[in-house]
């Protein structure tokens, strides 16, 4: 492969992690609510993070890019609040996979969420914790290897996503250019031979994660 | 202590919990068949339920007033509940489940100490044990040292002993005995078994269809059911 597609490489697993990190703790507290209270608007709020999954991604990329292109609502509050660009730099690669990954996440720690036996909530009740306190020693914890396997699933999608991307991010060569971007490009322009490697150590790093996710699911479980 | 509770109405599925009693006997035993609203009526009183009406007070505190809106949450009303299923944090270790709700001793002085309470329920050796892997026994102890530890008011034991055979429960009640005797803790006991009742309450409550039907002491009250 050549330093071109390895910085390819790296830069996909670079914002997928970035992605994957930033949805984290929305994802849990999002995940939580849906699992654990009753609010109004719970089942729009629900219907709302589940819509990429079904949405196709470049309709999710036309999205985005209305609402943080310069003149978009989001777009122009952070370029005169902060100075950030978002739309086709690597920023918006990162929010391309953190709004496509959502989901997964939070169906994943939804579900750990919802397995919790709620008698040992209630028990921390009893024993004097407070909510937060209950959430963070009881709830959190033994919730931990769904919202691994969540992070991991969210991770593996990040890794692949390629719709919204690009749509919102372009296709920029070293700016924001991911494995399934270049894949893409190479063999539009007929470069078969530059797409294959691209595509085998996609195909690697997803079967890795996954395999690890796996892994820590399965260790999580059996402590 | 004097639990008194006055005209509470809490719905179920097919018929309505409604309970006028008070509680004074250091152990009271709640007796009655499945699904009579006995573990409702311990929930109601942790906290965990709200009731539609009625009032609740424990000594000289209210725990709820549906008329006043008043509902004091379980974390604050040092009411300590042993459910059927014991509960116990899978994910902790014994230590870990017992200083979990621990209250410093302030005037209580040595008896409520981690020490004193695991030597008093024999766990103290399996305190680094993590809990899934105690005997049913063990667990049990376990259980009741980390609602002692927590220094409760009152202890609300939900059948603790129905997934034990009769050789363990026998094996048991001393240790029940010792909350009451060592630590002086106010037990509400509920079982359908008349035997635990017989050998630990001072005074049994008869609960059917969600209203108490007959109380009395322990050998008046279970000999119309034995």
């Amino acid at each position: 492969m050549t330093a071109e597609a390895w910085q390819i490489v790296l830069f996909t697993i670079d914002v997928s992690a970035l992605s994957t990190l930033l949805i984290l703790p929305f994802g849990i507290a999002i995940a939580w609510l849906i699992a654990r209270r009753d609010w109004p608007g719970k089942t729009a709020v629900e219907t709302l993070v589940m819509l990429p999954l079904f949405v196709p991604p470049v309709a999710t990329g036309l999205v985005l890019l209305m609402l943080f292109s310069r003149h978009g609502p989001f777009g122009s509050l952070l370029r005169q609040g902060l100075g950030i660009e978002v739309v086709f730099t690597w920023r918006a690669v990162v929010l391309a996979c953190a709004v496509m990954s959502f989901p997964l996440l939070v169906r994943s720690a939804q579900t750990a969420f919802q397995e919790v036996n709620v008698r040992l909530e209630d028990i921390a009740r009893t024993l004097g914790a407070s909510e937060w306190r209950i959430f963070r020693t009881v709830s959190l914890p033994l919730a931990l290897p769904g919202i691994s396997a969540g992070a991991v699933l969210a991770f593996a999608r990040a890794l692949g996503e390629f719709g919204a991307t690009a749509v919102v991010a372009g296709m920029i060569p070293r700016q924001t250019m991911t494995i399934s971007l270049s894949i893409y490009q190479n063999v539009e322009l007929g470069h078969d031979s530059a797409a294959w490697p691209l595509l085998f150590v996609s195909i690697g790093i997803v079967f890795v994660t996954v395999l690890c996710g796996q892994m820590i699911s399965k260790g999580q479980r059996a402590r | 202590m004097s639990l008194r509770l006055h005209g509470v109405r809490l719905p179920q599925t097919g018929f309505t919990l409604e309970i006028e009693a008070r509680i004074d006997q250091p152990v009271a035993g709640i007796f009655g068949p499945s699904g009579a609203g006995k573990t409702s009526l311990l929930e109601l009183i942790a906290g965990l339920r709200r009731p539609i009406a009625g009032a609740a007070r424990l000594d000289d505190t209210a725990l709820f007033d549906a008329g006043a809106s008043l509902h004091v949450p379980p974390r604050l009303r040092r009411i300590g509940y042993v459910p059927q299923d014991l509960a116990l944090f899978p994910h902790l270790t014994v230590r870990g489940n017992l200083v979990y709700g621990y209250r410093p001793p302030t005037s209580d002085g040595e008896r409520f100490t981690l020490d004193h309470v695991a030597a008093v329920m024999e766990i103290a050796h399996l305190l680094e044990r993590k809990v899934t892997t105690l005997s049913g026994g063990e667990q049990q102890r376990t259980a009741f040292a980390r609602a002692i530890l927590s220094m409760p008011r009152l202890l609300l034991l939900d059948e603790p002993m129905s997934s034990l055979d009769s050789r363990l429960k026998q094996r048991l009640i001393p240790f029940l005995l010792r909350i009451r005797d060592e630590f002086h803790i106010p037990l509400i006991y509920v079982t359908h078994d008349a035997h635990e009742l017989a050998a630990l309450c001072d005074e049994v409550l008869v609960l059917e269809n969600g209203r108490l039907t007959q109380r009395g002491p322990p050998n008046e009250v279970l000999r119309d059911y034995s």
